[in-house]
């Protein structure tokens, strides 16, 4: 079984999840507050992962990481190290192929929240801000925690854009999948099978917990 | 604290769609204002302008010494900053906060703890030991209830409720009207009340103003614009009614005898809710009046008063005659029995109603 592929992977989905927190939670609220016009764009921007195959994806954004782009140029100059083929390279292209997974629910779970509700703390003198974080986010919390969870699994299940960004270095960017893969290929199916039985089982425990919680939080909170 | 609220605006929907508001609220003995009209008449819009939940194109609203929205100036104080109690409808509260959490939701930051507050604020409006409830565990009138305290701890300038019994059922309705109007009173502020029933408006209100036709048509005491609209729009709106106060002087056999101005009426008995209260709104359509010319005389469940025609309108197949009879009196006659009568201003008259067509409302 190779350890240090699956703490690769629960090390990458982690920290992808968190950055998805971190600029998707603010991303969805603007997609659905906002009455600007060009919000269709975004929308079309932020779904576009989920069309395109991941290889394109990885091939984009290997092109514009790479040494020669002003982006990597740039990085190397700075840190002396390169973006693409690490960690932190991985880490931007799962974001990136990750970010409908986390978005999507999030704005869906805002746009569903009672309007008169946010109207209401408003009238009790919160800020836009304040009646975010204590009226908005606990009423989708199911809608968050649903995105924290797809970008999770969907982070430790990708294989296209991780094998174009990061390559296939042991203990640096070969995640669980690009493991098995090279089990297969080398036709070692009892280590590549052990694998993948672990990833099998981490996944159906983690997706279980979360709509068993959902189910209590449904009955905790009856919106009427 | 003397509260004023001045407002003068127009909200555009549309090129072909606008509503006006020109009025003022004052706090003291007018405190109530009900804000009438059929669903669709621009009622919340007003109430959205007057919270800053919505912006006006024209005019100005101001709240004692500061301005709230004006036009001109481009300003437009945000809701945060106008000290509301809001209520809207469904009373908006949290539903992942406790009883306790919403209240202190938009309390004011001041010295003392926050949880003797709470508790006081609780006492008040009769939710004791109901702190640690979520709304979704509470009944309609206990969820009225935490949504008034959160007014209270507001400590706001201005009250303003958008349909606040709608959401309650009907046998609940008249206890939480009776509470409504009480708490309303002891908050020495000016409030505004949403609603299309006449009930409401008559039960809670000191003042209404009636919304018809994208504008307020008429503002003043409640009883004052049920027996006195003052146009067809304002008549038709509020239901074509004779509403007049009056005291019950006797109850027996099942028929109230009211004493209105310097006439007696007889009212089907029920209508007082078991006689409790002795101050009441007499309420007589004005199709359910008869127009007679000579004078009878006769006991029976009918009332009949003498009086004077003191005006007549033509409204299309119907005429609406104004009849002085110790109090003002409208009635209803079709165009052929207007003819045959040939009534004129002036002409002496007996109105006849059916003791079970006179409804009483108590005040």
């Amino acid at each position: 079984m190779d350890w240090s592929a699956i703490a690769l992977s629960l090390r990458l989905a982690a920290a992808t999840t968190l950055v998805l927190l971190a600029i998707g939670l603010p991303l969805a609220a603007w997609l659905a507050f906002s009455k600007r016009r060009g919000r269709w764009l975004v929308d079309a921007v932020v779904a576009l992962p989920l069309v395109l195959p991941p290889t394109v994806l990885g091939f984009y954004v290997l092109v514009a990481l790479g040494p020669r782009s002003p982006i990597g140029y740039a990085y190397e100059a700075l840190t002396g190290s390169r973006i693409v083929f690490s960690f932190q390279g991985l880490l931007i292209a799962s974001v990136l192929y990750s970010l409908p997974f986390a978005v999507q629910p999030f704005a869906a779970a805002f746009a569903a929240v009672d309007r008169s509700l946010i109207e209401t703390a408003w009238c009790l003198g919160a800020s836009k801000l304040r009646t975010f974080t204590r009226v908005v986010m606990p009423l989708a919390r199911p809608g968050i925690v649903a995105g924290v969870v797809l970008s999770f699994a969907h982070t430790i299940g990708e294989f296209g854009v991780v094998l174009m960004v990061g390559g296939n270095l042991p203990g640096r960017t070969r995640t669980i999948s690009v493991s098995i893969y090279d089990d297969v290929q080398a036709f070692d199916y009892a280590r590549a099978g052990r694998t993948a039985a672990v990833l099998l089982v981490f996944s159906f425990i983690v997706l279980a917990t979360t709509y068993r919680q959902q189910r209590r939080a449904g009955r905790a909170w009856p919106v009427a | 604290m003397a509260g004023r609220l001045t407002a003068s605006f127009r909200k555009r929907h549309s090129p072909a769609i606008s509503i006006s508001a020109d009025f003022t609220l004052e706090s003291g003995d007018g405190r109530i204002t009900v804000l009438f009209g059929p669903s669709g008449s621009g009622k919340t819009t007003i109430l959205r302008c007057l919270a800053g939940l919505d912006r006006p194109q024209d005019g100005f609203i101001r709240c004692d010494d500061a301005t709230w929205f004006d036009a001109v100036a481009g300003v437009h104080v945000p809701p945060q900053r106008r000290h509301l109690g809001y209520v809207s409808q469904e009373y908006g509260l949290f539903p992942h906060l406790t009883v306790a959490q919403n209240i202190s939701f938009g309390m004011p930051a001041r010295a003392g703890s926050v949880a003797d507050r709470i508790d006081r604020i609780l006492q008040r409006v009769h939710l004791d030991g109901m702190a640690d409830r979520v709304p979704g565990r509470l009944s309609g009138g206990e969820r009225q209830r935490v949504a008034l305290a959160r007014v209270l701890a507001r400590e706001p300038k201005v009250i303003l409720l958008d349909e606040p019994l709608a959401a309650l059922d009907l046998p609940l309705r008249d206890p939480m009207r009776r509470e409504l109007r009480e708490f309303l009173r002891s908050i020495d502020v000016p409030s505004v009340l949403v609603t299309h029933d006449r009930v409401d408006a008559l039960t809670i209100g000191d003042r209404m103003a009636v919304l018809s036709g994208g504008g307020i048509r008429q503002i003043g005491p409640v009883d004052e614009v049920f027996s006195r609209p003052i146009d067809v729009a304002v008549a038709a709106s509020v239901g074509v009614e004779t509403v007049v106060p009056g005291e019950v002087v006797e109850h027996a056999d099942g028929l109230a005898t009211v004493r209105v101005g310097s006439a007696s009426v007889r009212a089907a008995g029920d209508a007082v809710g078991g006689g409790a209260s002795r101050a009441v709104f007499v309420c007589i359509r004005a199709e359910d009046v008869v127009v007679e010319t000579a004078a009878h005389d006769g006991l029976s469940a009918r009332n009949r008063w003498s009086g004077r025609v003191v005006g007549v309108q033509h409204e299309g197949a119907v005429v609406r005659v104004a009849i002085e009879c110790g109090f003002a009196l409208s009635a209803l006659l079709t165009r052929p029995a207007y003819d045959e009568l040939r009534l004129a201003s002036g002409s002496p008259v007996t109105a006849v109603v059916k003791a079970t067509a006179v409804h009483l409302i108590p005040r």
